[in-house]
């Protein structure tokens, strides 16, 4: 029977992390050596992870499925990351920003875990200022900032448009060098296809050698997972081609809750969908909407019209109405889910009449185009590139779409999953975010779960536990081993019979998702989205074209991997979304609303975490459900006006 | 429109490789040219043939996985964009596009288009970073950097470690990459304490990968999607006449 603890310290909520830090078991200084720890994932969280404990003395295995480790999708993040330091004086401070993220959350995240964040955040700037990170300066030469959704005070840092990346460098320069002195082990071209445990727990891995295609076994006092969010499940979303589930997908059914499947973050400014072949969606960072005003015509009649001979009278900037105090810079689910509306009524712009306006005609009437440029130039090339129309002349079309995963393998306070040694760091996990993620807070997740967190929660698991020492001779490795081998000839199999590529199949999965477990859900769709899986999946096993083969490199059988363990994610998301019958942060169910359209909680039947238990393919998952108490942040309606 | 493409198959590392010819009707100039591939590669699954294996991940010029040399240039016609950010409006219907991967003696072909950048990994464990561990630092600023001074350092920061830079050099150079990551750290306050040790250790590791040497042709500079300037080499040659021309430090001697 699991039992769910969060093992969250007593205490006030301001003392409970520095005094479990005081109280958490440590090892010795000279036994770290003895421990080998592996970290699935070279991110922001698992870079950070992998270097912090290097440095510690650990000795680290570390896994990715690019060449390198610096290609990991963390390098994209744009915008920016927050911090509670408060440089602007405008009335920031720790616990303000723990409020922000858990009212930005909607009241469904962990208290103690989002104070703890906002604590950390304030050493993460100077933990990367210290490894050389570039952030933009004033001319004063101190740190600059920026607002983003969801706040009303400039807590945000950035790096031009290229946050992500040079945070992710920041990280890789660590870890690099912890591989030269050979107290990281990086194994890159690997995919993690399934976990082992012994004694019930979390002991190594089975990876694939994505060039040779090879099965190999490595073993570890400790896994810890940071291999991001299932987004991809949605086949188009900002996430990077090779983006998937199978690492907590395949923990999950080792045994490991997962934990909120349902909670998607769907980001507001994204460039719109061209064509049936387009294979991502790209990012507009939010950051854009400090200085952008968006807008869509108030008359539909003027939907295909010019927007430059559209007067100001004659256009709805329907945030800055229905939002007065935050305006363009309402938190994402809110911000996307009035772009649904306004296009749904008729009222969008663009060849689809699925894009709403994002204009900066009067931020470079007022601030000038080259200030504007030095702030958003990448952003503006980039979006100049895709789609051939120039933002500084002619307004930006967005559209939202899929960005982030709220849902994630459950974790307790020290981020250990309910299998005893297996941790989960990052966008993996579900902790800290809620039902909304604000953003410039995953950037700010990841690094505090890799620096700040793990080498103190991880020490005190490996000096609590006994743990015998194994080899990769152990028959459980044998047993994952096989297991792996055995969906991979079942997949080259099928592949030998059908008609449809695995891409064919995945575009498929991403269109039942989108309609029916994406922006506005209802229980009837969910339950047709359940329906409709459990028929492609059967489609996959039955119908699949695929050449090449499994000992090679085979981009479009890793693909076709990944596509099967989406194939059943996507039904339990369904499930979690069909059983939670309320609206919270990114999961909105229609018939659970407030007159003017915003989310509705039940807070007297959902305020829980709802952890699932893997039960077989087919079989019914179980719910568990974590209770969410709120002593220090005041349950109310969620309110940006 | 219809486009006819020359692509560079080769088997592994092993093998000789050869170019292959292929013509893809109803190609929409929206594409970007990876989906283009995408395209071309459903259609050889379906005709049971292999697709063709190229490298790419996000897909929006940020990652530096995606790396191919389209009618004889890295990353193809646009300046300061990657293979992923080419669209095919740039190309015309009936168009012959020939596509390799990087062509370098450091660059091994892994197989068709994919090569193996690694060399560079390890030019970066050789030296880039400041040195700082995780844990507890002074307050953020505390340390002054003037904005012009944090403007350039960005600017060589933007590297995103393709390998274009290795392609398009007659040479193969990797002097471009190396200098950028030197450059960043060397105008920075935090990279002064390893200033001398990172500049010689990074540049020996990078003679070391098989590299050739810049001779200053700037090919390079022209196909940077991150647009770095060939004055971080500058930079660098500088940087590593100044550091050997210091009184020797005994570790980094004796490994010269």
């Amino acid at each position: 029977m699991i039992q769910l603890n969060s093992n969250i310290p007593e205490g006030s909520i301001d003392k409970k992390w520095s005094d479990h830090k005081g109280h958490i078991k440590l090892v010795n200084p000279a036994n770290k050596r003895k421990y080998n720890i592996i970290v699935v994932g070279t991110g922001l969280a698992g870079a950070s992870a992998a270097a912090s404990l290097a440095e510690m003395g650990y000795n680290v295995q570390n896994f990715c499925i690019q060449d390198s480790a610096r290609r990991a999708h963390s390098i994209a993040a744009q915008g920016g990351i927050n911090a509670a330091k408060n440089y602007p004086n405008d009335g920031d401070s720790v616990f303000r920003l723990f409020y922000d993220t858990v009212k930005g959350g909607d009241f469904r995240a962990r208290e103690a875990n989002v104070h703890r964040l906002a604590e950390c955040s304030v050493n993460i700037i100077d933990q990367c200022v210290a490894q050389g990170v570039p952030f933009a300066r004033e001319y004063s030469g101190e740190l600059a900032n920026r607002s983003f959704g969801g706040a009303q005070v400039s807590r945000t840092f950035y790096a031009r448009g290229q946050t992500g990346q040079q945070l992710l460098l920041g990280a890789y320069s660590a870890q690099m060098r912890q591989v030269e002195a050979k107290k990281i082990q990086l194994f890159e071209r690997r995919e993690m296809l399934d976990l082992v445990l012994i004694d019930g727990k979390a002991r190594g891995i089975i990876v694939r050698n994505l060039v040779t295609g090879k099965l190999e076994r490595y073993v570890g006092d400790a896994v810890l997972l940071a291999t991001g969010g299932y987004g991809r499940i949605y086949y188009l979303s900002t996430n990077a081609f090779n983006s998937n589930c199978n690492a907590i997908w395949k923990a999950h059914k080792r045994g490991a809750l997962f934990a909120n499947p349902c909670y998607t973050q769907i980001h507001p400014t994204c460039i719109p969908v061209s064509g049936d072949y387009q294979s991502k969606l790209t990012l507009m960072s939010e950051s854009l909407r400090n200085d952008g005003r968006v807008w869509v015509p108030k008359n539909k009649s003027d939907v295909k019209k010019n927007p430059a001979q559209i007067l100001d009278e004659d256009r709805d900037y329907y945030l800055e109405r229905r939002y007065p105090s935050f305006g363009n810079l309402v938190p994402r689910d809110v911000a996307s889910r009035n772009a649904k509306m306004v296009c749904d009524e008729g009222r969008g712009v663009g060849e689809s009449g699925l894009a709403v306006y994002l204009d900066f005609r009067d931020a470079i009437k007022r601030d000038g185009k080259k200030t504007i440029s030095e702030k958003y130039g990448n952003l503006f090339d980039m979006y100049q590139r895709i789609t051939n129309e120039n933002p500084y002349e002619v307004p930006m079309r967005i559209y939202p779409a899929v960005h982030y995963t709220m849902g994630g393998l459950w974790v307790d306070y020290n981020l250990m999953s309910n299998i005893p040694g297996l941790h989960v760091l990052g966008e993996a996990n579900f902790s800290d975010h809620g039902a909304n993620r604000l953003g410039a807070s995953a950037l700010m997740q990841g690094l505090c779960d890799g620096y700040f967190v793990i080498p103190y929660t991880l020490g005190h698991y490996l000096a609590s536990n006994t743990l015998t020492k194994v080899t990769t001779d152990h028959p459980a490795f044998t047993e994952a081993e096989n297991s792996v081998q055995d969906q991979i000839n079942k997949i080259m199999a099928a592949g030998k019979k059908g008609t449809r590529t695995p891409n064919e199949i995945y575009r498929t999965l991403g269109k039942i998702m989108w309609d029916h477990v994406g922006m506005g859900r209802t229980a009837q769709g969910l339950q047709k989205a359940i329906t409709e899986i459990q028929k492609l999946r059967n489609e996959f096993w039955n119908n699949l074209k695929l050449t090449g083969s499994d000992q090679d490199f085979n981009k479009n059988l890793e693909i076709a991997g990944r596509v099967a363990d989406f194939l059943e994610l996507g039904e339990l998301m369904a499930r979690d979304a069909l059983h939670r019958n309320e609206s919270c942060g990114g999961h909105f169910r229609e018939e659970y609303q407030t007159p003017e359209g915003e989310a509705k909680r039940d807070d007297e039947n959902f305020c829980y975490v709802g952890a699932w238990e893997f039960k077989g393919v087919g079989k019914d998952p179980v719910l568990h459900k974590e209770k969410l108490e709120f002593e220090n942040v005041h349950l109310a309606q969620r309110s940006y006006k | 429109m219809k486009v006819k493409l020359k692509v560079w198959r080769q088997k592994n590392s092993q093998s000789k490789g050869e170019f292959k010819n292929y013509e893809l009707d109803n190609v929409s100039s929206d594409m970007s040219f990876l989906e283009m591939l995408d395209v071309l590669n459903e259609e050889l699954i379906k005709k049971g043939e292999e697709a063709v294996e190229f490298d790419s991940d996000c897909r929006e010029g940020i990652c530096g996985a995606c790396s191919c040399v389209i009618n004889g240039q890295a990353h193809g016609p646009d300046k300061a964009s990657t293979t992923c950010q080419v669209y095919m409006r740039v190309f015309k219907d009936g168009d012959t596009i020939t596509i390799e991967p990087w062509r370098a003696k450091a660059f091994p072909v892994i197989k068709d288009l994919v090569v193996d950048r690694s060399a560079f990994d390890r030019i970066q464990q050789a030296g880039g970073y400041t040195g700082a561990k995780t844990g507890p630092h002074a307050d953020a600023n505390s340390t002054l950097i003037s904005k012009p001074l944090a403007d350039q350092a960005m600017s060589s920061a933007s590297c995103i470690g393709c390998g274009a830079c290795v392609a398009a050099c007659p040479n193969a150079s990797a002097s471009l990459f190396t200098a950028a990551k030197i450059s960043q750290f060397a105008v920075l306050p935090q990279g002064q304490p390893l200033r001398a040790d990172r500049v010689i250790k990074m540049v020996e590791r990078m003679d070391q990968e098989g590299f050739g040497n810049c001779t200053n042709i700037g090919e390079c500079q022209a196909v940077c999607p991150a647009e770095i300037s060939i004055s971080n080499i500058a930079m660098m040659k500088r940087e590593y006449a100044r550091a050997i021309a210091q009184p020797p430090r005994q570790e980094v001697r004796d490994e010269a």
